[in-house]
Protein backbone atom coordinates (compact mmCIF):
# COMPACT_ATOMS: atom_id res chain seq x y z
CA UNK A 1 0.00 0.00 0.00
CA UNK A 2 1.11 3.22 -0.80
CA UNK A 3 1.71 6.11 1.43
CA UNK A 4 -1.20 7.84 -0.74
CA UNK A 5 -3.28 5.26 -0.19
CA UNK A 6 -2.70 4.73 3.98
CA UNK A 7 -3.29 8.47 4.46
CA UNK A 8 -6.68 8.11 2.25
CA UNK A 9 -7.57 5.15 4.25
CA UNK A 10 -7.20 6.82 7.41
CA UNK A 11 -9.33 9.16 6.29
CA UNK A 12 -12.05 7.28 5.26
CA UNK A 13 -11.03 5.08 8.64
CA UNK A 14 -10.27 1.79 7.21
CA UNK A 15 -8.92 -0.81 9.69
CA UNK A 16 -6.62 -1.98 7.42
CA UNK A 17 -4.70 1.47 6.67
CA UNK A 18 -4.34 2.19 10.57
CA UNK A 19 -3.04 -1.08 10.31
CA UNK A 20 -0.65 -0.17 7.56
CA UNK A 21 0.45 3.47 9.01
CA UNK A 22 1.34 1.04 12.32
CA UNK A 23 3.90 -0.72 10.13
CA UNK A 24 4.91 2.42 8.39
CA UNK A 25 6.30 3.67 12.20
CA UNK A 26 6.58 0.39 13.58
CA UNK A 27 9.30 -0.05 10.88
CA UNK A 28 10.05 3.99 10.17
CA UNK A 29 9.68 3.46 6.76
CA UNK A 30 9.89 5.94 4.19
CA UNK A 31 7.59 8.05 4.73
CA UNK A 32 6.29 7.47 8.44
CA UNK A 33 7.29 10.86 9.69
CA UNK A 34 4.76 12.57 6.97
CA UNK A 35 1.85 10.64 8.36
CA UNK A 36 2.36 11.22 11.82
CA UNK A 37 3.16 14.49 10.83
CA UNK A 38 -0.48 14.26 8.99
CA UNK A 39 -2.42 12.59 12.25
CA UNK A 40 -0.74 15.50 14.49
CA UNK A 41 -3.20 18.26 13.95
CA UNK A 42 -5.82 15.73 14.95
CA UNK A 43 -4.43 14.96 18.47
CA UNK A 44 -5.68 16.37 21.93
CA UNK A 45 -8.69 17.17 20.91
CA UNK A 46 -11.76 14.39 21.56
CA UNK A 47 -9.94 14.12 24.90
CA UNK A 48 -8.19 10.40 24.52
CA UNK A 49 -7.13 8.93 27.39
CA UNK A 50 -4.16 6.62 27.57
CA UNK A 51 -3.96 3.78 30.38
CA UNK A 52 -1.04 1.60 30.69
CA UNK A 53 -1.02 -1.50 32.47
CA UNK A 54 2.23 -3.02 33.80
CA UNK A 55 2.86 -5.67 35.72
CA UNK A 56 4.94 -9.25 35.76
CA UNK A 57 3.96 -11.94 33.79
CA UNK A 58 1.46 -13.53 34.23
CA UNK A 59 -0.45 -11.07 36.62
CA UNK A 60 -3.24 -10.69 34.49
CA UNK A 61 -2.91 -7.79 32.75
CA UNK A 62 -4.31 -9.20 29.45
CA UNK A 63 -7.32 -10.88 31.20
CA UNK A 64 -7.91 -7.24 33.08
CA UNK A 65 -7.33 -5.36 29.81
CA UNK A 66 -10.37 -7.48 28.11
CA UNK A 67 -12.44 -6.96 30.94
CA UNK A 68 -11.49 -2.90 30.56
CA UNK A 69 -12.60 -2.99 26.66
CA UNK A 70 -16.15 -4.54 27.91
CA UNK A 71 -16.45 -1.93 30.99
CA UNK A 72 -15.52 0.70 28.33
CA UNK A 73 -17.38 -0.42 25.64
CA UNK A 74 -20.23 -0.39 27.64
CA UNK A 75 -20.04 3.29 27.47
CA UNK A 76 -19.88 3.41 24.29
CA UNK A 77 -16.28 4.35 24.31
CA UNK A 78 -13.93 2.98 21.26
CA UNK A 79 -10.86 1.13 22.46
CA UNK A 80 -7.54 0.82 20.85
CA UNK A 81 -5.09 -1.56 22.42
CA UNK A 82 -1.54 -1.80 22.26
CA UNK A 83 0.24 -5.09 23.68
CA UNK A 84 3.71 -4.78 24.03
CA UNK A 85 5.68 -8.57 24.66
CA UNK A 86 9.47 -8.37 24.50
CA UNK A 87 11.60 -9.66 21.57
CA UNK A 88 14.26 -12.57 22.02
CA UNK A 89 17.42 -10.90 21.71
CA UNK A 90 18.94 -14.24 20.41
CA UNK A 91 16.85 -14.78 17.63
CA UNK A 92 15.11 -11.45 17.14
CA UNK A 93 11.56 -13.32 17.20
CA UNK A 94 8.83 -12.93 19.49
CA UNK A 95 5.63 -15.26 20.25
CA UNK A 96 2.87 -12.10 21.21
CA UNK A 97 -0.13 -13.60 22.64
CA UNK A 98 -2.03 -11.31 24.56
CA UNK A 99 -4.83 -11.41 22.03
CA UNK A 100 -5.91 -14.86 23.21
CA UNK A 101 -6.95 -13.02 26.42
CA UNK A 102 -9.36 -10.31 24.70
CA UNK A 103 -10.90 -12.78 22.87
CA UNK A 104 -14.37 -11.11 23.53
CA UNK A 105 -13.30 -8.27 21.67
CA UNK A 106 -12.25 -9.60 18.76
CA UNK A 107 -14.86 -9.11 16.80
CA UNK A 108 -15.90 -5.57 17.70
CA UNK A 109 -15.48 -3.04 15.27
CA UNK A 110 -15.32 -0.12 17.55
CA UNK A 111 -11.86 -2.22 19.21
CA UNK A 112 -8.78 -2.46 17.21
CA UNK A 113 -5.85 -4.55 19.15
CA UNK A 114 -2.51 -4.40 18.03
CA UNK A 115 0.59 -6.58 19.47
CA UNK A 116 3.98 -5.21 19.22
CA UNK A 117 7.48 -6.81 19.89
CA UNK A 118 9.91 -4.94 21.84
CA UNK A 119 12.71 -5.54 18.95
CA UNK A 120 15.97 -3.32 18.98
CA UNK A 121 13.76 -0.60 19.24
CA UNK A 122 15.77 2.19 17.54
CA UNK A 123 15.04 5.23 18.61
CA UNK A 124 13.52 4.16 21.90
CA UNK A 125 10.07 1.85 22.21
CA UNK A 126 8.93 4.67 24.16
CA UNK A 127 8.82 6.93 21.23
CA UNK A 128 7.69 4.00 18.90
CA UNK A 129 4.60 3.17 21.01
CA UNK A 130 3.46 6.59 21.49
CA UNK A 131 3.54 7.17 17.85
CA UNK A 132 1.15 4.57 17.70
CA UNK A 133 -0.66 5.71 20.14
CA UNK A 134 -1.03 8.58 18.09
CA UNK A 135 -2.05 6.99 15.42
CA UNK A 136 -4.82 5.03 17.47
CA UNK A 137 -6.07 8.56 18.83
CA UNK A 138 -6.19 10.78 15.66
CA UNK A 139 -8.09 7.45 14.56
CA UNK A 140 -11.01 8.50 16.94
CA UNK A 141 -10.54 5.69 19.90
CA UNK A 142 -11.86 7.00 23.18
CA UNK A 143 -9.80 4.93 25.60
CA UNK A 144 -5.94 3.77 24.58
CA UNK A 145 -4.99 0.48 26.57
CA UNK A 146 -1.65 0.03 26.48
CA UNK A 147 -0.19 -3.39 28.07
CA UNK A 148 3.81 -4.22 28.64
CA UNK A 149 5.49 -6.59 30.97
CA UNK A 150 6.57 -4.48 33.82
CA UNK A 151 10.66 -5.57 34.39
CA UNK A 152 12.60 -3.57 32.04
CA UNK A 153 13.81 -0.26 31.81
CA UNK A 154 11.83 0.08 27.94
CA UNK A 155 9.04 -1.49 29.17
CA UNK A 156 8.13 1.06 32.46
CA UNK A 157 9.28 4.27 29.80
CA UNK A 158 6.33 2.61 27.83
CA UNK A 159 4.17 2.69 30.32
CA UNK A 160 4.78 6.61 31.58
CA UNK A 161 4.13 7.68 27.95
CA UNK A 162 0.22 6.77 29.26
CA UNK A 163 -1.82 9.30 31.49
CA UNK A 164 -2.15 6.62 34.36
CA UNK A 165 -0.24 4.02 34.62
CA UNK A 166 -1.81 1.01 36.66
CA UNK A 167 0.65 -2.04 38.38
CA UNK A 168 -0.91 -5.23 38.16
CA UNK A 169 0.23 -7.51 41.28
CA UNK A 170 -0.95 -10.91 42.36
CA UNK A 171 -0.84 -12.08 45.76
CA UNK A 172 2.67 -13.85 44.74
CA UNK A 173 4.14 -10.90 44.74
CA UNK A 174 3.58 -10.52 48.30
CA UNK A 175 7.28 -11.53 49.15
CA UNK A 176 8.75 -9.60 46.48
CA UNK A 177 7.69 -6.24 45.83
CA UNK A 178 11.00 -4.67 47.96
CA UNK A 179 13.00 -6.27 45.87
CA UNK A 180 10.95 -5.31 41.89
CA UNK A 181 13.14 -3.15 40.29
CA UNK A 182 13.66 0.13 41.62
CA UNK A 183 11.34 1.93 39.60
CA UNK A 184 8.32 -0.26 39.29
CA UNK A 185 6.64 0.19 42.51
CA UNK A 186 6.88 3.65 42.25
CA UNK A 187 5.34 4.11 38.81
CA UNK A 188 1.96 3.12 39.32
CA UNK A 189 -1.16 6.16 39.57
CA UNK A 190 -3.12 3.14 40.21
CA UNK A 191 -2.36 -0.23 41.92
CA UNK A 192 -4.07 -3.46 41.31
CA UNK A 193 -4.29 -6.89 43.43
CA UNK A 194 -5.53 -9.09 41.10
CA UNK A 195 -6.05 -12.52 41.24
CA UNK A 196 -7.71 -11.22 44.52
CA UNK A 197 -9.57 -15.08 44.82
CA UNK A 198 -6.16 -16.22 46.08
CA UNK A 199 -4.75 -16.21 49.74
CA UNK A 200 -2.42 -13.52 50.56
CA UNK A 201 -4.12 -10.93 48.80
CA UNK A 202 -4.21 -8.64 51.77
CA UNK A 203 -1.04 -9.32 52.82
CA UNK A 204 -0.21 -7.73 49.68
CA UNK A 205 -2.32 -5.04 50.25
CA UNK A 206 -0.46 -4.39 53.20
CA UNK A 207 2.70 -4.33 52.05
CA UNK A 208 1.57 -1.62 49.33
CA UNK A 209 0.03 0.38 51.72
CA UNK A 210 2.98 0.43 54.48
CA UNK A 211 5.21 1.65 50.92
CA UNK A 212 2.53 4.26 49.76
CA UNK A 213 2.55 5.40 53.78
CA UNK A 214 6.40 5.68 53.93
CA UNK A 215 6.33 7.68 50.49
CA UNK A 216 3.83 9.84 52.14
CA UNK A 217 6.12 10.50 55.42
CA UNK A 218 3.95 8.24 57.24
CA UNK A 219 3.89 4.31 57.28
CA UNK A 220 1.13 3.99 59.90
CA UNK A 221 -1.33 6.72 58.07
CA UNK A 222 -4.27 3.75 57.16
CA UNK A 223 -4.56 2.57 61.26
CA UNK A 224 -6.57 4.34 63.30
CA UNK A 225 -4.96 6.89 66.02
CA UNK A 226 -5.18 5.32 69.71
CA UNK A 227 -6.67 8.89 71.12
CA UNK A 228 -9.79 10.19 69.87
CA UNK A 229 -9.52 11.28 66.23
CA UNK A 230 -10.34 15.67 65.90
CA UNK A 231 -13.91 15.91 64.65
CA UNK A 232 -14.28 15.79 60.52
CA UNK A 233 -15.00 18.15 58.53
CA UNK A 234 -18.19 17.16 57.29
CA UNK A 235 -18.31 15.20 53.59
CA UNK A 236 -19.54 17.14 50.44
CA UNK A 237 -23.79 17.09 50.69
CA UNK A 238 -23.42 15.06 47.46
CA UNK A 239 -21.75 12.12 49.10
CA UNK A 240 -19.23 12.04 46.04
CA UNK A 241 -16.32 10.00 46.26
CA UNK A 242 -13.27 10.39 44.25
CA UNK A 243 -11.04 13.70 45.30
CA UNK A 244 -7.56 13.07 44.56
CA UNK A 245 -6.76 12.00 48.82
CA UNK A 246 -9.94 9.69 48.50
CA UNK A 247 -9.06 5.97 48.74
CA UNK A 248 -13.11 4.27 49.44
CA UNK A 249 -12.75 3.70 53.11
CA UNK A 250 -12.79 6.16 55.52
CA UNK A 251 -9.55 7.44 56.41
CA UNK A 252 -10.28 7.97 60.37
CA UNK A 253 -8.39 10.82 61.89
CA UNK A 254 -7.40 12.28 58.45
CA UNK A 255 -8.01 15.83 57.16
CA UNK A 256 -10.60 15.54 53.97
CA UNK A 257 -8.63 17.52 52.24
CA UNK A 258 -4.57 17.10 52.08
CA UNK A 259 -2.95 20.55 51.82
CA UNK A 260 -0.33 19.39 48.97
CA UNK A 261 -3.55 18.01 46.90
CA UNK A 262 -0.99 15.37 46.00
CA UNK A 263 -2.58 12.36 43.84
CA UNK A 264 -2.78 9.35 46.93
CA UNK A 265 -2.64 5.93 44.78
CA UNK A 266 -5.71 3.51 45.20
CA UNK A 267 -5.26 0.02 45.82
CA UNK A 268 -8.05 -1.96 44.32
CA UNK A 269 -8.65 -5.52 44.64
CA UNK A 270 -9.61 -7.23 41.11
CA UNK A 271 -10.54 -11.12 39.89
CA UNK A 272 -10.00 -10.47 36.62
CA UNK A 273 -10.86 -13.45 35.03
CA UNK A 274 -14.39 -13.06 37.17
CA UNK A 275 -14.35 -9.71 36.17
CA UNK A 276 -14.72 -8.27 40.00
CA UNK A 277 -12.94 -5.44 40.74
CA UNK A 278 -13.24 -3.95 37.28
CA UNK A 279 -15.56 -1.29 37.53
CA UNK A 280 -14.59 0.47 39.99
CA UNK A 281 -10.63 0.07 38.63
CA UNK A 282 -11.91 1.94 35.50
CA UNK A 283 -13.12 4.64 38.48
CA UNK A 284 -10.24 5.04 39.63
CA UNK A 285 -8.62 5.71 36.39
CA UNK A 286 -11.25 8.23 35.70
CA UNK A 287 -10.76 9.85 38.87
CA UNK A 288 -7.16 10.59 38.26
CA UNK A 289 -7.39 11.55 34.96
CA UNK A 290 -9.98 13.99 36.46
CA UNK A 291 -6.86 15.17 38.93
CA UNK A 292 -4.61 15.35 36.09
CA UNK A 293 -6.95 17.83 34.49
CA UNK A 294 -8.10 19.57 38.02
CA UNK A 295 -4.73 20.81 38.72
CA UNK A 296 -3.64 21.62 35.09
CA UNK A 297 -0.98 18.90 35.46
CA UNK A 298 -2.28 17.06 32.22
CA UNK A 299 -1.98 20.48 30.13
CA UNK A 300 1.65 20.64 31.80
CA UNK A 301 2.62 17.03 31.17
CA UNK A 302 1.61 17.30 27.81
CA UNK A 303 3.64 20.28 27.37
CA UNK A 304 6.65 18.26 28.54
CA UNK A 305 5.76 15.07 26.23
CA UNK A 306 5.92 17.40 23.36
CA UNK A 307 9.30 18.47 24.19
CA UNK A 308 10.07 14.97 25.00
CA UNK A 309 8.92 13.77 21.40
CA UNK A 310 10.84 16.55 20.03
CA UNK A 311 13.66 15.84 21.47
CA UNK A 312 13.60 12.21 20.44
CA UNK A 313 12.34 13.10 16.73
CA UNK A 314 15.49 14.81 16.34
CA UNK A 315 17.69 12.90 18.15
CA UNK A 316 16.69 10.00 15.92
CA UNK A 317 17.18 11.68 12.77
CA UNK A 318 20.75 13.16 13.51
CA UNK A 319 21.68 9.61 14.71
CA UNK A 320 20.21 8.35 11.27
CA UNK A 321 21.78 11.07 9.31
CA UNK A 322 25.32 10.52 11.21
CA UNK A 323 24.78 6.57 10.41
CA UNK A 324 23.49 6.66 6.47
CA UNK A 325 24.47 10.37 5.27
CA UNK A 326 28.08 10.72 6.66
CA UNK A 327 31.13 8.67 6.25
CA UNK A 328 31.55 8.63 10.39
CA UNK A 329 31.06 5.08 10.88
CA UNK A 330 34.05 4.27 7.95
CA UNK A 331 36.23 6.96 9.82
CA UNK A 332 35.50 4.66 13.16
CA UNK A 333 36.20 1.56 11.46
CA UNK A 334 39.71 3.27 9.89
CA UNK A 335 40.83 4.31 13.84
CA UNK A 336 39.37 1.13 15.59
CA UNK A 337 43.50 -0.38 15.18
CA UNK A 338 44.55 2.77 16.98
CA UNK A 339 42.33 2.16 20.00
CA UNK A 340 42.31 -1.65 19.99
CA UNK A 341 46.22 -1.22 20.02
CA UNK A 342 45.56 1.87 22.90
CA UNK A 343 47.41 4.30 21.04
CA UNK A 344 44.09 6.35 20.76
CA UNK A 345 41.32 6.48 23.05
CA UNK A 346 37.79 5.74 21.64
CA UNK A 347 36.88 9.39 23.57
CA UNK A 348 39.72 10.94 21.01
CA UNK A 349 38.09 9.45 18.20
CA UNK A 350 34.70 10.36 19.07
CA UNK A 351 35.73 13.35 19.31
CA UNK A 352 37.95 13.79 16.07
CA UNK A 353 35.07 12.01 14.26
CA UNK A 354 32.27 15.02 15.97
CA UNK A 355 34.45 17.77 14.54
CA UNK A 356 34.68 16.02 10.82
CA UNK A 357 30.93 15.98 10.83
CA UNK A 358 30.35 19.35 12.28
CA UNK A 359 32.92 20.71 9.51
CA UNK A 360 31.43 18.62 7.03
CA UNK A 361 34.12 16.40 5.95
CA UNK A 362 32.52 13.52 6.40
CA UNK A 363 29.42 14.64 4.57
CA UNK B 1 14.79 6.55 5.72
CA UNK B 2 14.64 2.52 5.46
CA UNK B 3 15.38 1.20 8.82
CA UNK B 4 16.84 -2.23 9.43
CA UNK B 5 15.70 -5.23 8.11
CA UNK B 6 11.67 -6.26 9.46
CA UNK B 7 10.95 -9.10 11.08
CA UNK B 8 8.10 -11.39 9.00
CA UNK B 9 4.56 -11.17 10.72
CA UNK B 10 3.07 -14.36 10.70
CA UNK B 11 -0.92 -15.04 12.19
CA UNK B 12 -1.22 -18.76 13.64
CA UNK B 13 -4.96 -19.40 14.17
CA UNK B 14 -6.64 -22.69 14.93
CA UNK B 15 -10.25 -22.33 13.65
CA UNK B 16 -12.81 -24.49 14.33
CA UNK B 17 -13.70 -26.70 16.66
CA UNK B 18 -11.72 -29.82 17.55
CA UNK B 19 -10.02 -29.72 20.51
CA UNK B 20 -6.02 -29.37 21.06
CA UNK B 21 -3.93 -26.94 19.76
CA UNK B 22 -0.21 -28.23 20.80
CA UNK B 23 0.42 -28.57 17.18
CA UNK B 24 -0.28 -24.87 16.60
CA UNK B 25 1.49 -23.95 19.34
CA UNK B 26 4.62 -26.13 17.97
CA UNK B 27 4.53 -24.21 15.03
CA UNK B 28 4.33 -20.96 16.59
CA UNK B 29 7.53 -21.29 18.97
CA UNK B 30 9.44 -22.45 15.52
CA UNK B 31 8.59 -19.54 13.63
CA UNK B 32 9.29 -17.32 16.31
CA UNK B 33 12.88 -19.00 16.96
CA UNK B 34 13.30 -18.76 13.44
CA UNK B 35 13.30 -14.73 13.86
CA UNK B 36 9.56 -14.14 13.06
CA UNK B 37 6.61 -11.89 15.44
CA UNK B 38 4.46 -14.68 15.75
CA UNK B 39 0.89 -13.55 17.14
CA UNK B 40 -0.81 -16.27 18.82
CA UNK B 41 -4.62 -16.31 18.85
CA UNK B 42 -5.04 -19.83 20.07
CA UNK B 43 -8.09 -22.33 20.07
CA UNK B 44 -11.53 -22.06 18.20
CA UNK B 45 -11.75 -19.04 15.95
CA UNK B 46 -14.06 -18.13 13.65
CA UNK B 47 -13.03 -17.13 10.16
CA UNK B 48 -13.95 -13.83 10.53
CA UNK B 49 -11.91 -13.55 14.15
CA UNK B 50 -8.92 -14.75 12.13
CA UNK B 51 -9.46 -12.09 9.16
CA UNK B 52 -9.60 -9.17 11.51
CA UNK B 53 -6.75 -10.32 13.82
CA UNK B 54 -4.67 -10.74 10.77
CA UNK B 55 -5.86 -7.05 9.53
CA UNK B 56 -5.27 -5.53 12.65
CA UNK B 57 -1.72 -7.33 13.22
CA UNK B 58 -1.00 -6.10 9.32
CA UNK B 59 0.79 -9.78 9.27
CA UNK B 60 2.44 -10.84 6.12
CA UNK B 61 1.27 -14.66 6.20
CA UNK B 62 -2.03 -16.10 7.92
CA UNK B 63 -1.15 -19.84 9.30
CA UNK B 64 -3.56 -22.07 10.08
CA UNK B 65 -3.98 -25.53 11.54
CA UNK B 66 -6.76 -27.36 10.64
CA UNK B 67 -7.49 -31.05 11.71
CA UNK B 68 -11.57 -31.08 11.62
CA UNK B 69 -11.83 -32.11 8.11
CA UNK B 70 -13.16 -28.71 7.58
CA UNK B 71 -10.58 -27.35 5.07
CA UNK B 72 -12.32 -27.38 2.13
CA UNK B 73 -14.61 -24.38 3.62
CA UNK B 74 -12.26 -22.60 6.49
CA UNK B 75 -9.28 -21.83 4.13
CA UNK B 76 -11.29 -19.93 1.34
CA UNK B 77 -13.48 -18.25 3.64
CA UNK B 78 -10.79 -17.30 5.15
CA UNK B 79 -9.09 -15.87 2.12
CA UNK B 80 -12.13 -14.35 0.83
CA UNK B 81 -13.10 -12.21 3.70
CA UNK B 82 -9.16 -11.16 4.08
CA UNK B 83 -9.40 -10.02 0.20
CA UNK B 84 -12.09 -8.44 0.59
CA UNK B 85 -10.69 -6.19 3.28
CA UNK B 86 -8.21 -5.54 0.43
CA UNK B 87 -5.51 -8.09 1.44
CA UNK B 88 -4.69 -10.29 -1.20
CA UNK B 89 -1.25 -10.01 -0.89
CA UNK B 90 -1.24 -11.88 2.24
CA UNK B 91 -0.05 -15.67 2.29
CA UNK B 92 -2.85 -18.03 3.67
CA UNK B 93 -0.82 -20.90 4.74
CA UNK B 94 -1.05 -23.99 6.87
CA UNK B 95 -1.66 -27.81 7.43
CA UNK B 96 -3.86 -30.37 8.36
CA UNK B 97 -5.24 -33.67 7.34
CA UNK B 98 -5.39 -32.91 3.74
CA UNK B 99 -5.68 -34.95 0.40
CA UNK B 100 -3.90 -33.98 -2.31
CA UNK B 101 -6.38 -33.26 -4.52
CA UNK B 102 -7.88 -30.97 -1.85
CA UNK B 103 -4.72 -28.75 -2.11
CA UNK B 104 -4.60 -28.51 -5.39
CA UNK B 105 -8.40 -27.04 -5.64
CA UNK B 106 -7.08 -25.04 -2.06
CA UNK B 107 -4.09 -23.78 -4.49
CA UNK B 108 -6.52 -22.28 -7.29
CA UNK B 109 -8.18 -20.65 -4.91
CA UNK B 110 -5.70 -18.67 -3.58
CA UNK B 111 -4.27 -20.72 -0.84
CA UNK B 112 -0.71 -21.35 -0.54
CA UNK B 113 1.49 -24.17 -0.17
CA UNK B 114 -0.22 -27.01 2.92
CA UNK B 115 1.54 -29.24 4.95
CA UNK B 116 0.33 -32.55 6.13
CA UNK B 117 0.59 -33.92 9.92
CA UNK B 118 4.23 -35.11 11.05
CA UNK B 119 5.78 -32.56 8.55
CA UNK B 120 8.88 -30.75 10.07
CA UNK B 121 9.04 -26.96 11.10
CA UNK B 122 11.68 -26.30 9.03
CA UNK B 123 10.15 -26.79 6.15
CA UNK B 124 7.47 -24.49 6.98
CA UNK B 125 9.87 -22.07 7.91
CA UNK B 126 11.90 -22.71 4.41
CA UNK B 127 8.96 -21.88 2.51
CA UNK B 128 7.57 -18.89 4.56
CA UNK B 129 11.19 -17.25 3.99
CA UNK B 130 11.59 -18.04 0.63
CA UNK B 131 7.90 -16.75 0.17
CA UNK B 132 8.54 -13.27 1.67
CA UNK B 133 12.07 -12.85 0.02
CA UNK B 134 9.87 -12.87 -2.82
CA UNK B 135 6.42 -10.90 -1.95
CA UNK B 136 7.51 -8.78 1.05
CA UNK B 137 8.73 -5.67 0.44
CA UNK B 138 11.46 -5.02 2.95
N1 LIG C 1 -7.26 -17.24 39.74
C1 LIG C 1 -7.19 -16.20 38.90
N2 LIG C 1 -6.60 -16.34 37.70
C2 LIG C 1 -6.54 -15.27 36.88
C3 LIG C 1 -7.09 -14.02 37.23
N3 LIG C 1 -6.86 -13.16 36.24
C4 LIG C 1 -6.19 -13.83 35.27
N4 LIG C 1 -6.00 -15.11 35.65
C5 LIG C 1 -5.28 -16.15 34.89
O1 LIG C 1 -3.90 -15.86 34.91
C6 LIG C 1 -3.27 -16.31 33.70
C7 LIG C 1 -2.44 -15.21 33.08
O2 LIG C 1 -3.29 -14.18 32.64
P1 LIG C 1 -2.86 -13.10 31.54
O3 LIG C 1 -3.99 -12.14 31.44
O4 LIG C 1 -2.41 -13.77 30.31
O5 LIG C 1 -1.60 -12.42 32.27
P2 LIG C 1 -0.52 -11.38 31.69
O6 LIG C 1 0.70 -12.16 31.32
O7 LIG C 1 -0.25 -10.46 32.84
O8 LIG C 1 -1.14 -10.67 30.53
C8 LIG C 1 -4.40 -16.80 32.82
O9 LIG C 1 -4.48 -18.19 32.91
C9 LIG C 1 -5.64 -16.16 33.42
O10 LIG C 1 -6.81 -16.91 33.19
C10 LIG C 1 -7.74 -13.90 38.52
O11 LIG C 1 -8.22 -12.84 38.93
N5 LIG C 1 -7.75 -15.01 39.30
MG1 LIG D 1 -0.43 -10.40 28.54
Amino acid sequence: MRLEAILEGLERREPAALARAISLVENQRDGFERVLSHVHARLRRGGTRRIGITGPPGAGKSTLTERLIQQFRSQELRVGVVAVDPTSPFTGGALLGDRIRMEAASLDPNVFIRSMATRGARGGLATTTEEVTDLLEAFGFDRILLETVGVGQTELDVARTAETTVLVLVPESGDGIQTLKAGVMEIADVYVINKSDRPGADKLRQEIEVMLGIRHGNAFRHMAPHHAPPPRAPRPADGRTGGPADRGAPPSGRPPVRPSDVWDPPVIATVASRGDGVAELAQAVDRHYAYLEAGGLLAERRRQQLAQRTRAVLERAVQHWISEATRAEELLQRRLDDVADGRRSPYDVAAEILDQVKTGALG
Amino acid sequence: MPGPKRPIRVLIAKPGLDGHDRGAKVVAAALRDAGMEVIYTGLHQTPEMIAQAAIQEDVDVIGLSILSGAHMTLFPRIRKLVDAAGRSDILVTGGGIIPPDDMDSLERQGIGKLFGPGTPTTELIAYIEEWAAEHVSA
